[in-house]
């Protein structure tokens, strides 16, 4: 085992986000780091890390502690093994070196959503990110756009309630009738909601769009996804998905969409949803329904 | 205080699928979870839900499967009921929307499954448990049925009753992670547990982090016996730095395991000569373990599953997840490179035991899913029939806790004239409470019969001292280290190879552990998402779970199912058709034994091998 010690604490100021408003603080963005995090052109070599350390810079705010209240960023270096995680390594450092260091995490395996952070200017999820193909020092922060409660922790209160707005629940009272007669569908229907419904909640999408951060009501790319996903879902009927459509095509639905893609390139389980929201405004034009 | 007629701790397959039968019962009824619903550990399974639907299969087929496959230490009247309404449950899941893999004329799809005589598991892709964890959420947002998110139950508001079968459950004390605030919630007619499994119990797991058993040691510590711990199913291909399951798919292709000096060990070292690398889950895993142990292990940790030979074009079309699998978790391509395996804890077919209709012996205290044993898996659990108990009993224990009828079970629950004492076996340590470790769970000091109100305010009274208690300290140890400690002691000597003097030795440990636990401290001084406090008590109740695992695997002398002792490696039917059971009794584990029930509706299902 490393006998590595943490780092003393000491704020780097030049990357101290702005003042934190009252409630919790906004996460940092820093455009610059971004950009050249969204590339990770050099990435550590695997075998030149083995048996090293890496060097992670993790965001901490805490509203109640007196030194955390000014958001900060601590180092901590961390033995690495091969096929090291982020999650691996923020786990490591609170486990060996401070255990106040917080953030949500359950599966390790890419399902359970809890676990996306900004990593290096990116939203990723920390268990699905390896070590190794990062540029280094990596720097972790929370989701941008939500309020952070605490270190990597941010508020999803907001992304549950844009989730609930769609009715998120397949609508069809005429069911068959019948011991154990299933609703029919075809596998091309079935194939055609397949990527729409691998979403696993974890708000990387709604954190990376410019337009979610701008405009607090516009349902964002999950929401409309799951919309789609019952839209296109054909065991519904056609009264319902107009149903639908009338709810994503609100005045902060689909049209505030101006398909940059970010949500498409960050979403951890491929989903296309520029193309699904994309599909979801040629319906709603289809079935003449009022633009905004 | 809050108060509902039905609180449902846990929001997994097993909770929602309760809340929401209670829910159409009538109940005005809540979930109570530390992870919100869609975070819950159901997200990862993969394989599917067994269910007899088709023509040519029927109940009594699975149910003869279950039998076998539990090698005969699962209750009949349990398992029928669960084949006997899996159909129309996982139908259910359809007609709400559940995206089932679909056949050409648009029904659902099932495949074969290991140990199934029918082609009977029934699945939606390779995210079988991810889409019923969804769907179920859907019906529980539909209905807008009460979810407190984010909040860790740590205790049951139970009467203190000597005999436990005489106690009532009123309620739960939870607290709020993102505030801190510890508050009670009544419940007026049950509470019901799905809390998953305890996997964390072990160093090395598939099982989720927050799978800590805390519904066990609740139940546990209010008298509830826990039934059957020793039996732990290992699966033989998880990857070594996550736990991260490398699926059966791999060797059913033709993937080779081999050590480090390149032999391909199942053959050339006579683990199975007949099935090689696709023997049981237990002779594979046992296989590994050995080979690690006699030095031919790769890092002295793992062996190779290597799948190159299959060719590019084959992996990709049928095996292409795996290669996603083993580059995100472990930054290995399974093209160009053999895939580190090793076992992994992977389920836990015991737990807190109930009967048909989800009862503890506790009047009020319900338990469902993986937290609970009814027992429908008894020494070793199929695949693909973890998620049917899950609805099945889940909805069960939910219609009954709102007042449905669903007749008398024929299991029996608690200490009565059916069991038998355990005598024989001589403990190398006194297990059970170390004394001053958070209140020995029922309220302590006596006359805990007032009324429900008042008892849940008392035992909110001790878990707010206990918290304050916690964060005041500010030195001693922390859990981090006590947890490793337990984990290497499960992993070390609770694993697929056990021995006497092993667990043993883990028994010695587990005593350290709680022991060292009396100086443990919370270093986070913040009240907001202390994640370091909600860790520090589960701590605690993973060492009450260990501890139960090992003197179950102590008492067990025989080799059934998943439990293998060295002493004795036979299925022992002369002496061992029965379950373990172990109740808490004034701080002190009390074990005793039941006979399982072999007997079904009309026909008794006789030992045979489990051979396949
Ligand atoms: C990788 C993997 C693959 C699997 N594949 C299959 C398969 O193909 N087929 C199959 O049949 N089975 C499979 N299984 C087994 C099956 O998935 C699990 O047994 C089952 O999902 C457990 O469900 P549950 O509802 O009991 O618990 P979980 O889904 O784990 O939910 C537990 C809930 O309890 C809550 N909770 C826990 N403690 C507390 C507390 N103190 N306070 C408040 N809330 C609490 C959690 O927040 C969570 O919501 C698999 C398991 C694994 C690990
Ligand atoms: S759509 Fe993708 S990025 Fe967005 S919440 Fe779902 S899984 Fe996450
Ligand atoms: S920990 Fe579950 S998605 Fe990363």
């Amino acid at each position: 085992m490393s006998t590595q010690q943490q780092e003393p604490e000491q704020p780097e100021s030049q990357e101290t986000p702005k003042d934190p408003e009252m409630k919790g603080a906004e996460s940092p963005v820093d455009e610059k780091e971004k950009e050249t995090g969204e590339i990770d052109q050099t990435t550590a070599d695997e075998t030149e890390l083995e048996g090293e350390t890496v060097l992670i810079k993790v965001f901490r705010y805490d509203p109640e502690v007196a030194d955390k209240q000014e958001p900060r960023f601590d180092e901590f270096h961390v033995p690495f093994e091969k096929g090291m995680t982020v999650l691996d390594a923020v786990m490591y450092a609170r486990d060996h070196y401070d255990s106040s260091l917080t953030f949500r995490h359950s599966c390790r395996q890419a399902v359970c959503g809890s676990d996306a952070f900004f990593v290096n200017g990116k939203q990723r999820l920390g268990c699905k990110t390896q070590m190794a193909d990062l540029e280094h020092p990596v720097r972790i922060e929370p989701l941008p756009h939500q309020e952070v409660v605490k270190d990597l922790v941010v508020d999803m209160d907001h992304f549950y309630d844009q989730m609930h707005t769609v009715e998120p629940y397949l609508q069809q009272d005429d069911l068959p009738t019948g011991d154990l007669e299933e609703q029919r569908q075809s596998r091309e229907n079935r194939e055609k909601i397949k990527m729409s419904t691998r979403c696993i909640w974890c708000g990387a999408c709604m954190s990376s769009c410019n337009i979610a951060a701008g405009d607090n009501e516009y349902l964002g790319p999950a929401a409309i996804n799951k919309a789609y996903r019952f839209a296109m879902d054909d065991r519904e009927d056609e009264e319902v998905k107009e149903h639908r459509l009338r709810i994503i095509e609100q005045e902060h639905g689909v049209w505030r969409c101006q398909t940059q893609f970010s949500c498409t390139e960050v979403c951890p389980k491929d989903i296309p949803l520029t193309e699904h929201i994309q599909e979801l405004k040629r319906e709603a034009v289809k079935k003449n329904l009022k633009f905004w | 205080m809050y108060e509902h007629d039905v609180i449902v701790v846990g929001a997994g397959g097993a909770g929602l699928r309760a809340a929401v039968a209670a829910d159409e019962a009538g109940a005005d009824v809540a979930l109570v979870s530390k992870l919100h619903p869609v975070r819950s550990h159901t997200g990862a399974a993969e394989g599917g839900i067994n269910a007899a639907l088709r023509e040519g299969d029927d109940w009594e087929l699975h149910a003869y499967d279950t039998m076998k496959g539990s090698d005969y230490l699962a209750d009949a009247p349990a398992v029928e009921t669960l084949t006997q309404d899996s159909p129309e449950d996982t139908i259910t899941l359809e007609h709400w929307g559940m995206p089932f893999s679909r056949e050409e004329d648009g029904r659902v799809s099932q495949r074969p499954f290991g140990g199934l005589s029918f082609p009977r598991t029934t699945y939606a892709g390779a995210e079988t448990g991810h889409h019923l964890l969804h769907v179920m959420y859907e019906q529980v947002v539909k209905r807008g049925i009460q979810v407190y998110d984010e909040w860790y139950v740590m205790d049951l508001a139970t009467t203190d009753e000597d005999d436990p079968n005489e106690r009532e459950c009123h309620g739960v004390v939870a607290y709020d992670v993102q505030s801190g605030n510890v508050e009670g919630f009544k419940a007026n007619d049950g509470v019901i547990l799905a809390t998953g499994g305890p996997g964390q119990a072990f160093d090395h797991t598939t099982n989720a982090v927050s799978c800590t058993g805390d519904g066990h040691a609740m139940a546990y510590r209010a008298g509830a016996p826990l039934e059957d711990m020793e039996f732990i199913q290992f699966h033989p291909t998880s990857l070594p730095s996550t736990g991260v399951l490398i699926s059966e798919g791999v060797r059913g292709e033709g993937g080779i395991l081999y050590n480090n000096d390149g032999e391909r060990f199942m053959f050339e070292h006579g683990y199975a000569n007949n099935d090689g690398e696709l023997a049981s889950r237990d002779v594979v895993a046992r296989a590994e373990l050995t080979e690690v142990q006699e030095g031919r292990g790769v890092n002295d940790e793992y062996v190779h599953l290597d799948m190159r030979h299959l060719g590019e074009e084959r992996i990709l079309d049928r095996l292409e997840n795996i290669l996603h699998l083993a580059e995100d978790f472990e930054g290995v391509d399974g093209l160009i490179e053999p895939m580190p395996v090793k076992p992994g804890q992977h389920y836990a077919m015991g737990g807190i035991e109930v009967d048909e209709n989800g009862q503890t012996c506790i009047d009020g205290l319900y338990a469902a899913g993986e937290c609970a044993c009814v027992s429908v898996h008894g020494g070793n659990r199929l695949g693909g029939n973890a998620l049917p108990e899950l609805i099945v009993f889940g909805k069960r224990a939910g219609r009954h806790a709102a007042g449905d009828d669903l007749g008398e079970p024929q299991i029996r629950t608690g200490y009565g004239d059916d069991v038998e004492d355990e005598t024989d076996t001589e403990l190398p340590v006194q297990p059970g409470s170390a004394g001053l470790d958070g209140s020995g769970g029922v309220a302590a000091d006596g006359g805990m019969t007032a009324d429900a109100e008042g008892i849940l305010e008392r035992q909110v009274e001790s878990a707010r001292e206990h918290v304050d208690y916690l964060m005041e300290k500010d030195t001693g140890v922390q859990h981090a280290e006590i947890r490793q400690k337990l984990q290497n002691a499960m992993t070390d000597y609770v694993n697929v190879f056990r021995t006497e003097e092993g667990v043993k030795k883990a028994l010695k440990l587990i005593r350290e552990c709680r022991e060292e636990y009396q100086d443990v401290y919370v270093d986070d001084p913040s009240r907001t998402f202390n994640t370091d406090l909600q860790q520090t008590i589960e701590t605690r109740n993973l060492i009450d779970v260990a501890e139960t695992i090992a003197l179950g695997a102590l008492v067990r002398n025989e080799f059934r199912g998943a439990h293998w002792r060295q002493e004795n490696q036979i299925r022992d039917d002369e002496n061992w058709l029965k379950h373990t059971l172990i109740s808490w009794e004034e701080g002190e584990p009390k074990i005793f034994y039941r006979p399982v029930i072999l007997e079904g509706e009309d026909k008794t299902y006789e030992p045979k091998d489990r051979s396949y």
